[in-house]
């Protein structure tokens, strides 16, 4: 097979597939386990790079097995494909690292005593493997169904990595987790048979073209059950409840996973929906608007009331998916490449923020403000790896989140509309809330008089502070690269929102092509940019 | 005809419509094996309703077998359905997995509460302590204990824990 661009696409699905079955096969053999993951995710990312700057030039398509859409699935990287991959993979590949210093998922113990008896860390592994190609599936797909799939795969590993171990604690978390998750999959599913039985198709390119010309009263019914499925994932106040009571009770390394992901997930799919399959619903993006106010506020008074860090961060999770979808729903070119930006900025600090309560556990012994105390003094560095993710998240000039959150506010200032005026004033008090929660977290757990209860001699394993340090750093990188990543991000917008780029790259012979004859090997006909033959 | 082949049959849509009635009633109950029904049931009838998506049966769907004039029947609905009922299935084992193991941990496969509102309990308990209430009684328990254990209202320190619940 001739080596060309459209080689890449299917990488990053692959790969983690492929070696998790391999993982699986060779669970008696950690370290070879430990090889083959690191590099099925190195060489995963390798592929997202390729991708970043092969999508820069137009999106790029393939389609699977060689069969034409819409009958059969299609893979499409565009540009926000490719820098959704690239920042997951990064990541992914920090908390395996991460996970891998720390030597087994941890139990809920106190570390230094039973610290992960009774795991089955064979399971890890695969299960990773495995929520990293659902994730790049889901990132991938130009097909609605695929996307489905995309959702369950990562949706069935989560549950997995949530209830490692199988502890009461883990199991009563799950419970939740898996029962939501399986309502909005439900939820989701509904929707796509309506959408298959309105419109005979679940290719979202061919959507994009049939949908407008569907009754508009179905099609809005239509949207606002995608928009409800995927807000349950990104989870969007009123569909956030179960994220803080499940997230903080998995081991250190998933959290950070979850964290900084699964919700990001749920977030693209919503851009995809408002931009690609239904744009132009003003009614529905004043309903994101409100919604995402509510996410801010109510979000961030949850995590001002925590007093554990763990749960602390996940209501400011919560919280900030509010600022992504205040994007989206500006429903503008500048509002979606902020949010676009935002959605990078946040995948990367939020997931560092969890690594590093990790390690706030592992040396303090706990993630209750109550119990941590003179961490500044006991542990200067893990201070320091704090204290800039924290503030980056808070929105502090000029780190990352503060570049994210201009863009948002300066476009919700030039929309100018009641609503907008009301998401940027609400904007800034999220911020300034998101500030005071972790300026609390900073002075109980690092500034107060140091707890008697902290054992000062605890050495933190280099292999946990490594890749911590490496995604603290890549989070400063998202503020010296600004310029680029931004115009990138806006770049990626405008081609997202000019409504014919997406399904010209999937139809380029134009939509009647949409038969679905598949182009035999050796056939030149077709083989334009979206070709991927052969 | 053509209005007959796009029309689907009523019996089916009303089958969809009890299924996702009665998943949803059971959805709503707490032990997770009766979730687990409800999601079964619901599953089905989006399976169904897939299938009612796709149009009328007609010939097979292969290329050449169908004769002359003859619809096929869509196979993509087919396939979705297929496809979805492996999801329900590995996720139906998962879920009866844990079923099983919160059994093994407490005696029953309920939801437990979310512990902070346990928490929230716990502290409008030792707020206002002139009255008799339950949930004042659990502080020898850890939160996750106390969420496992307690799931419905006051009268919990009543219930047999191994008899049988309503």
């Amino acid at each position: 097979m001739p080596w060309s661009v459209e080689t890449l696409v299917p990488l990053p699905v692959m790969l983690p597939l492929f070696a998790a079955g391999l993982t699986l096969a060779l669970h008696r053999y950690a370290r070879v386990q430990r090889i083959i993951s690191v590099t099925a995710l190195a060489a995963a990312l390798a592929a997202s790079l390729g991708l970043l700057f092969a999508a820069d030039a137009g999106p790029i398509v393939v389609e699977v097995g060689s069969w034409a859409v819409p009958v059969g699935i299609d893979l499409v990287a565009d540009r926000i494909s490719a820098v959704m991959l690239t920042v997951s993979f990064v990541m992914l590949l920090c908390v395996l690292l991460y996970s891998l210093g720390q030597g087994v998922p941890e139990g809920e113990d106190d570390p230094g005593t039973t610290r992960g008896d009774m795991i089955p860390v064979a399971i890890f592994h695969p299960t990773f493997l495995i929520l990293a190609a659902g994730v790049a599936n889901a990132f991938l797909t130009g097909d609605l169904f695929n996307l489905y799939v995309g959702f369950e795969i990562l949706l069935a590993s989560s549950a997995v990595l949530l209830t490692l171990g199988g502890t009461a604690e883990r199991i009563r978390a799950g419970s939740v987790y898996i029962i939501v998750t399986l309502v909005s999959s439900l939820l989701f599913l509904t929707a796509i048979a309506l959408i298959y039985g309105a419109t005979g198709t679940v290719n979202m390119a061919q959507l994009a073209e049939r949908l407008p010309e569907i009754d508009p009263t179905v099609r809005t019914a239509l949207q606002l059950m995608l928009l409800l499925a995927f807000g349950i994932k990104a989870a969007i106040f009123p569909l956030s409840a179960w994220l803080p009571d499940s997230y903080p009770t998995a081991p250190a390394p998933v959290t950070a996973v979850f964290a900084g992901l699964l919700t990001k997930v749920g977030v693209y799919s919503i851009l995809r929906a408002q931009t690609v399959l239904f744009p132009n619903n003003p009614t529905v993006d004043q309903v994101l608007m409100v919604l995402a106010l509510l996410t801010m506020v109510i979000g961030i008074l949850g995590a001002v009331a925590q007093n554990d860090v763990k749960r602390l961060l996940s209501f400011t999770l919560v919280s900030h998916i509010g600022y992504m979808i205040f994007g989206i729903a500006l429903a503008t070119e500048a509002g979606t490449a902020a949010a676009i930006y935002y959605v990078v900025h946040h995948i990367s600090v939020q997931t560092a923020l969890f690594l590093v309560v990790g390690l706030v556990e592992w040396r303090g012994g706990s993630t209750s403000l109550d119990r941590l105390g003179g961490l500044a003094k006991i542990a200067p560095g893990l201070a320091v790896l704090f204290f800039v993710p924290a503030i980056n998240l808070a929105g502090i000039p000029p780190l990352s989140g503060f570049l994210g959150k201009v863009g948002l506010l300066n476009e919700g200032v030039t929309v100018g509309s009641g609503l907008a005026w009301v998401l940027v004033v609400g904007s800034v008090v999220t911020s300034l809330l998101t500030l005071y929660a972790v300026v609390k977290a900073w002075n109980k757990a690092f500034w107060q008089a140091p707890s008697e209860e902290i054992e000062t001699d605890v050495p933190l394993p280099r292999g946990m502070v490594l890749p911590t340090g490496a995604l603290v750093a890549f989070g400063l990188l998202l503020t010296v690269a600004a310029g680029p990543l931004y115009g990138y991000a806006e770049r990626a917008a405008t081609a997202s929102m000019d409504g014919h780029t997406y399904v010209d790259a999937v139809f380029p012979g134009g939509s009647d092509r949409g038969q679905g004859e598949s182009v035999v090997e050796g056939d030149a006909a077709g083989s334009s940019t979206g070709g991927g033959h052969g | 005809m053509t209005v007959l082949e796009n029309t689907p049959s009523a019996v089916l849509v009303l089958a969809i419509g009890v299924l996702f009635g009665t998943g949803v009633y059971l959805l709503l109950e707490r032990p997770l094996t009766r979730v687990l029904l409800g999601f079964v049931l619901i599953s089905n009838g989006v399976n169904l309703m897939l299938l009612v998506m796709g149009g009328r049966a007609g010939a097979s769907p292969i290329v050449g077998n169908a004769p002359e004039g003859v619809r096929m029947s869509d196979p993509l609905a087919q396939a979705m359905v297929l496809t979805s009922i492996v999801i329900t299935l590995a996720l139906t084992a998962f879920v009866l997995a844990m079923a099983y193991r919160s059994w093994q941990l407490h005696g029953h496969d309920e939801v437990a509460d979310d512990v902070e509102d346990r928490r929230v309990a716990r502290h409008a308990a030792t707020n206002a302590p002139a009255f008799e209430d339950a949930d004042a009684g659990g502080l020898d328990q850890t939160l996750d204990e106390e969420a496992a254990d307690v799931f419905d209202d006051v009268d919990d320190k009543d219930d047999d824990r191994d008899g049988a619940r309503p």
